[in-house]
């Protein structure tokens, strides 16, 4: 009879333990985003700070990812009151114009904020190669499932979402990215 | 008495016009209604399915308690997919196709989900089994035999 009692407390304990101990590998924080593989939504966005040199595009020019089509594009939403967007501005500036002649397009989305403060902020930050465009009513940010900044998404040449980072990411992480996708064939060089 | 002809006149073509005003007001009032009406019924269907999805910048709360910006926004976009005729399952399709089934704060119940549905029942069900059980041994004819019970005259 003891025994009885003992496999039945065991059968139902060792679930609930089990359990418990998957739980405590997880991240809460981390949520897995149903994104990658999919789509990129399209987005028709008004260019608010011009990026620099050759990646430049005007003030009032409309970017829309329809457009890039063959192209790797990263796309990076950030805003002037993130301070984590700040680790992060060099490396994307830098990558952006690395693998400009390779066919990769850099746009950054700014995530509710005013473009005031975004142009002053860029200018604060010694400038950023690559244009930033406008997000009215974060209706972009909320089709590219965004929970907050920075958030940096990858998207292949035939216009799937490859990659998306949330937090700070580096030129290493980046190139490694972009590099893998482009030995795939994604993108015209 | 040319004076009360004069009055008549007046009357006679203010009356009409008064008429056709009072009809105007009333049509308004009428579509006053009927838009307020179709507000509620927008702000409700809002409403209702804002307090099902989770606030992506919170901590466990709902799109409609979060006062958060980006709660607000999508409180926006949720009234303006209804008021473009999307229902309120393609609203909460959308939703999960962005944010994932993270976004609803009650799980859908098929699939691996049942679980958060079925553990609870069984518990309660195991439990309720397990307190029957040793209500009955307490208070069954065998706790009480005749071994142990006391005689006060032994």
């Amino acid at each position: 009879m003891n025994w009885k009692r003992a496999f039945i407390a065991v059968a139902l304990l060792v679930p609930v333990i089990a359990l418990l101990a998957y739980g405590t590998t997880r991240d809460p924080k981390t949520i897995v985003s149903p994104l990658p593989g999919k789509p990129a939504p399209d987005f028709s966005l008004a260019v608010f700070a011009p990026g620099e040199g050759e990646l430049a595009k005007s003030i009032g020019d409309t970017a829309r990812m329809a457009e890039h089509r063959g192209n790797v594009v990263v796309l990076n939403f950030w805003a002037s009151w993130c301070l984590q967007c700040r680790d992060e501005h060099v490396d994307l500036s830098n990558t952006a114009k690395a693998y400009y002649d390779r066919g990769v397009r850099f746009y950054g989305l700014l995530y509710n904020d005013q473009p005031a403060f975004g142009l002053k902020w860029i200018e604060e930050m010694g400038g950023q190669a690559y244009p930033s465009l406008l997000d009215p009513r974060t209706r972009t940010a909320i089709d590219y499932g965004l929970y907050g900044v920075p958030e940096t998404f990858i998207v292949t040449g035939d216009g799937r979402v490859a990659y998306k980072h949330i937090g700070p990411i580096s030129e290493r992480l980046l190139s490694q990215k972009i590099d893998s996708l482009l030995r795939e064939g994604s993108g015209t060089p | 008495m040319r004076s009360l002809w004069r009055l008549a006149a007046v009357l006679a073509m203010a009356v009409p016009s008064g008429m056709v005003a009072q009809a105007d007001t009333a049509t308004q009032r009428v579509a006053r209604r009927i838009v307020t009406a179709q507000d509620s019924a927008l702000e409700a269907a809002t409403t209702m399915l804002a307090s099902e999805l989770r606030c992506p910048v919170c901590q466990g709360n709902s799109i409609q308690d979060s006062p958060s910006e980006l709660a607000l926004q999508m409180r926006d976009l949720i009234r303006d997919q209804l008021r473009a005729g999307k229902t309120p399952d393609e609203v909460r399709a959308y939703f999960v196709d962005k944010y994932g089934e993270w976004i609803l704060l009650s799980p859908r119940a098929t699939g691996l989900n049942l679980v958060v549905y079925l553990v609870p029942l069984a518990a309660v069900l195991v439990g309720g089994l397990v307190v029957w059980r040793t209500v009955k041994r307490w208070t069954g004819p065998s706790s009480a035999g005749p071994a142990d019970q006391v005689h006060p005259g032994a």
